[in-house]
């Protein structure tokens, strides 16, 4: 037996620690399938205002009469049944601001997942959501203070109408693609983050995303505006049950760095093997501005992501630093958008993959520089690491550059887990297991020492898993 | 095998290789003993199979090997590579691998976990570690750079001695380890070398040139032509290989060229 073939699957432990469910016991669950009236029901159960409700109504019509991506994998994305999809389900009657107030089994399940606990030690703020509704919210009371508002998307569209309508698919039209129609018009749930001038929030606000029932479609919509010279690290985890039909998960971010403001997004998605991570990001950044995605996947079937930031004013810095991790059965295609729409805007693009069984993963990244966008330096840097004999690795670099005063540096490697590398290690004593593993987190790392600590863990914890022979 | 003196030896190794359809042989029947205390070289030209021998002594995944490896009275041709490694076998590499991401003390604490069979508290590894980095002349501020990511020639060499002398080896092979050292590393090197080489262990460099062996003075010198050892001598030899080259021992030699049978 090769050495490759001894490693255990991704997640070896995922059906036990994050893939079992909850009886479903919901306060409503639609039918399957996506028609006018389900998106009728979504808005009025809401009790959203006029122009929302029109704006899914449109945004359902968009979405039937565009295409599939002719991208990423259209074999799989063929597999998606549409029909066979609930697009809304709200598991209790009212949000709750006490954990004791949200339902036993659910309670039990962030418990499980490790939320509350998170919550006391070390973040300003949760949002906790379940199917389709953000089930539990809270905010350090000095955050609130400070005025920064931090809530679930409904609540942000209720409380506070005249900013969301200001920005919300303003960043990523409707039209952007299908899949951003499609959550424009079921969108429930995600989050809606507004920080004042000047305000730094130094703590993490997190958004948990758990998935339930069986076939489920959950569609979050976030927002999130940092105002001139404020700050905000916002961090989202996802997991699901493991179940043998699909799911889908289909989301719009869209984030608004004005002057001078810095906004960190950072995504560790885990998602079970079932389901479908189709999801449009997309960040503005103004003058001075700086914006960070840190993206991590390892979960889903098929992840079709590619974080984007518009460098729309001066001196606007954008990052993308992203890790996957595709085993058995998964591909995930991820990537970097970075638009150059000003002078002297820097952006740098890191991406980092490990491919192991027959998993697929590809890099598909666009760095564009407008014209009149004079002295602009980007930087974009692709590595890729294999694991076994059918592992694959795929590379889509464009580069679409206007002006000539601009440094542009693009470099893409691909590694296997080099023979070398892994007989010095075992020379030294370390077993193959151990040898392997540390090559890969050696090759994570430039990802890993990015994330808060607690994550760090978490995210190496299941890298081993991976990497290790068995898990009692 | 049960000379308790006797840290290392082979009989009658073969090493080949598959090269597509091809099994080539480049180790030819060695037989080799080493003694507690002892230093031996074994020199020859480029190309005779020395790293090559060395590797699979060690264990290389690439080598059909038979014949008997023994280390300190144990046969190890059937361990895995980090099996002999624990049991006390240690191989300074000619091209250390860089692995990036992964810190020289987080390796280092590794591998002395491994050779040790316990784990070692962060503070007896750091002094430790420190001590070591000091008789190398290392600067400290290697500990948190990456495995011979970026390394000079010359620092990996002393990155490899400085192994040797933490993970304290039964027996050690090293593997041109005075290639890309100036005269200045390479004292450094040698004097590390002698360090940790005692009455208690065994060493084996294999080199091409004799210049190391001016520093690491040899007991036993080993020709290795071939695919076999056509000579053994004392610490005179490499001055005559020096003066006329390798050839004139391919024609005197009894052993011959193996091909000529």
């Amino acid at each position: 037996m090769s050495a490759s073939q001894k490693i255990a699957g991704i997640n070896e432990d995922y059906t036990e620690k994050y893939g079992f469910h909850d009886p479903e016991d919901y306060f409503l669950k639609a039918p399957k399938g996506i028609n006018h009236e389900v998106v009728e029901m979504i808005s009025r159960k809401k009790n959203e205002p006029e122009w929302m409700r029109e704006m899914r109504h449109q945004a359902l019509d968009i979405f039937f009469e565009k295409p599939m991506p002719t991208w990423g994998n259209s074999e799989l994305l063929a597999e998606i049944d549409f029909d066979n999809i609930h697009y809304y389900i709200k598991p209790m009657g009212e949000q709750a601001r006490d954990w004791d107030d949200v339902p036993e089994n659910i309670k039990k399940t962030f418990d499980r997942l490790g939320i509350p606990e998170a919550e006391q030690k070390f973040l300003g703020g949760v949002t906790a959501q379940y199917e389709s509704e953000v089930v539990y919210h809270s905010i350090r009371e000095d955050l609130e203070k400070l005025g920064v508002l931090f809530m679930d998307m409904d609540s942000g569209l209720r409380e506070h109408p005249e900013i969301v309508r200001k920005f919300f698919a303003k960043i990523i039209p409707t039209r952007d693609n299908k899949f951003s129609a499609l959550n424009t018009a079921a969108w429930s749930g995600g989050s809606f983050i507004y920080v004042p001038k000047g305000v730094k929030v130094d703590i993490p606000l997190q958004a948990y995303f758990r998935i339930n029932a069986e076939n489920m479609g959950q569609f979050e919509r976030t927002l999130i505006i940092a105002d001139e010279g404020s700050s905000i690290h916002y961090i989202e985890g996802c997991t699901a049950p493991t179940y043998s039909s699909d799911s889908l998960h289909s989301a719009v971010v869209e984030l608004v760095a004005l002057k001078g403001a810095h906004i960190r997004y950072t995504t560790i998605q885990n998602w079970s093997t079932n389901v479908f991570n189709l999801v449009t990001k997309r960040a503005h950044a103004h003058e001075d501005a700086v914006v960070e995605w840190v993206d991590g996947n390892i979960g889903s079937k098929l992840t079709m992501k590619y974080p984007a930031i518009v460098l729309k004013g001066e001196r606007a810095h954008g990052e993308v630093l992203s890790i996957a991790f595709a085993g058995h059965g998964q591909h995930q295609d991820a990537g970097a958008k970075m638009i150059h729409a000003a002078a002297n805007t820097t952006s740098r693009i890191v991406s980092k993959s490990i491919s192991k069984d027959d998993g697929r993963s590809s890099y598909r990244g666009l760095v564009k520089v407008v014209r009149g966008a004079h002295g602009c330096k980007t930087n974009v840097e692709c590595d890729a690491l294999l694991i076994g004999q059918h592992a694959r690795s795929d590379t889509y670099p464009t580069m679409d550059v206007a002006e000539d005063d601009v440094r542009v540096e693009h470099e893409a490697r691909v590694s296997k887990v080099a023979e070398e590398q892994l007989f010095y290690l075992q020379s030294r004593g370390l077993d193959q297991d151990k040898a392997r593993m540390m090559i890969v987190n050696g090759f994570i790392e430039p990802f890993v020492k990015e994330l808060p600590m607690e994550y760090a863990v978490e995210l190496n914890r299941l890298i081993e898993l991976e990497m290790e022979g068995s898990v009692g | 095998m049960n000379h308790s003196d006797i840290v290392f030896a082979c009989r009658d190794l073969h090493v080949s290789v598959q090269d597509k359809d091809e099994t080539k042989e480049l180790v030819k029947g060695v037989d080799l003993t080493v003694r507690k205390g002892e230093k031996h070289a074994l020199m020859g030209p480029n190309g005779s199979g020395k790293s090559t021998l060395a590797a699979a002594l060690m264990g290389h995944p690439s080598y059909e090997v038979s014949g008997e490896i023994w280390l300190a009275g144990e046969r190890i041709d059937e361990l895995e590579p980090h099996e002999r490694a624990r049991k006390g076998m240690f191989m300074s590499f000619q091209y250390p691998v860089a692995v990036p991401g992964v810190s020289v003390a987080n390796f280092l604490r590794a591998a002395l976990a491994a050779r040790r069979g316990v784990e070692i508290p962060v503070r007896e590894f750091r002094k430790e570690m420190d001590a070591a980095f000091a008789e190398l002349d290392m600067d400290r501020s290697f500990i948190s750079r990456y495995l011979n990511d970026g390394f000079s020639g010359g620092e990996k060499k002393r990155l490899e001695i400085l192994q040797m002398r933490m993970l304290n080896p039964v027996f050690s092979l090293l593997d041109e380890t005075d290639s890309g050292l100036d005269i200045d590393a390479l004292k450094v090197v040698s004097a590390g070398i002698n360090l940790a080489s005692g009455p208690e262990n065994g060493l084996l460099m294999v080199t091409h040139y004799q210049r190391i062996l001016d520093y690491v003075k040899p007991d036993i010198v080993h020709v290795f032509m071939e695919g076999q050892i056509v000579r053994t001598g004392g610490s005179e030899l490499p001055r005559e290989l020096e003066t006329k080259g390798y050839e004139w021992l391919l024609e005197s030699s009894a052993v011959g060229t193996g091909d000529a049978s």
